[in-house]
């Protein structure tokens, strides 16, 4: 099973960058150190402004492509 | 079993399932609709970790506005379910799916070896710091959100301008990105 939608590719980033933000909040939970939940601050910032930038980039490629789906953005292939 | 840890299972199945349901659902609205699921689990888990103020934060950031930006953006494209399956060849599929699973049974026999150290149990859980403002460069964990911000203006001084500025950009190339691109004729 593939996905080829762009825009689910985006979501599961965003899915994996919260597991991320999970283990490095239980660390610092655990460690007693506030540093983990800061950085799980800095990572949401960094989620919010790449999610904004990435659904930007796929609107001005559907424009040209009219497709979201990752094979029909082969500009390099061949 | 207490009714927290009843609480984290909970969570925890919600949140795997919603991402599960969204990685298996080939529409991108229900899919959304999954991560929305998955997010709010997540969140409920930021609760349990104490930490209330992640929690208030992930459902603004990500509940609140990237699942709008998602499902506008979804809504503007007017995307489909994903239509027809188209399989990778049996050769890529099997290179990377032994890769992958090499590395998933090396990361559970390292778990396995330290399993000891890792059992919640066994951990001495510090109790949280009573005073909300600590002076030393070690920033204890606390539920106050005073000691985030006092953390953001002192040792992470740095990287939280950063930030600001990596929005700005952000924004700014969202905006130049989004703008009617000129044609060649009137560049010239």
């Amino acid at each position: 099973m593939i996905r080829r939608n762009v825009l689910l590719m985006l979501m599961s980033l965003e899915l994996m960058l919260n597991g991320i933000n999970i283990a490095l909040l239980t660390f610092s939970r655990v460690g007693s150190n506030l540093d983990g939940g800061i950085f799980v601050f800095f990572i949401m910032t960094v989620a919010a402004a790449e999610v904004a930038v990435g659904l930007a980039l796929l609107v001005a490629l559907y424009k040209k492509r009219n497709s979201v789906l990752s094979d029909d953005m082969g500009l390099l292939k061949n | 079993m207490n009714a927290v840890d009843l609480l984290f299972w909970l969570f925890a199945v919600l949140s795997v399932g919603g991402g599960l349901a969204m990685i298996f659902s080939r529409h991108p609205v229900s899919a959304a609709m999954f991560m929305i699921v998955s997010l709010v689990g997540v969140a409920a888990l930021f609760v349990l970790l104490e930490s209330f103020f992640l929690a208030i934060l992930q459902v603004l950031v990500y509940a609140g506005a990237v699942m709008v930006l998602f499902l506008f953006i979804i809504m503007l494209l007017d995307v489909g379910p994903e239509a027809g399956k188209k399989k990778l060849s049996h050769l890529k599929t099997g290179i990377f799916g032994l890769f992958a699973s090499v590395v998933l049974v090396g990361v559970l026999l390292m778990l396995g070896n330290s399993y000891d150290t890792l059992v919640l149990d066994h951990i001495a859980w510090p109790p949280l710091s009573e005073s909300d403002v600590s002076p030393s460069p070690i920033l204890p964990f606390s539920t106050q959100v005073s000691a985030f911000g006092y953390g953001l203006m002192t040792k992470y001084m740095l990287p939280i301008q950063i930030a600001g500025f990596m929005l700005l950009a952000a924004m700014v190339g969202v905006i130049i990105l989004s703008k009617k691109n000129p044609t060649r004729e009137d560049a010239s």
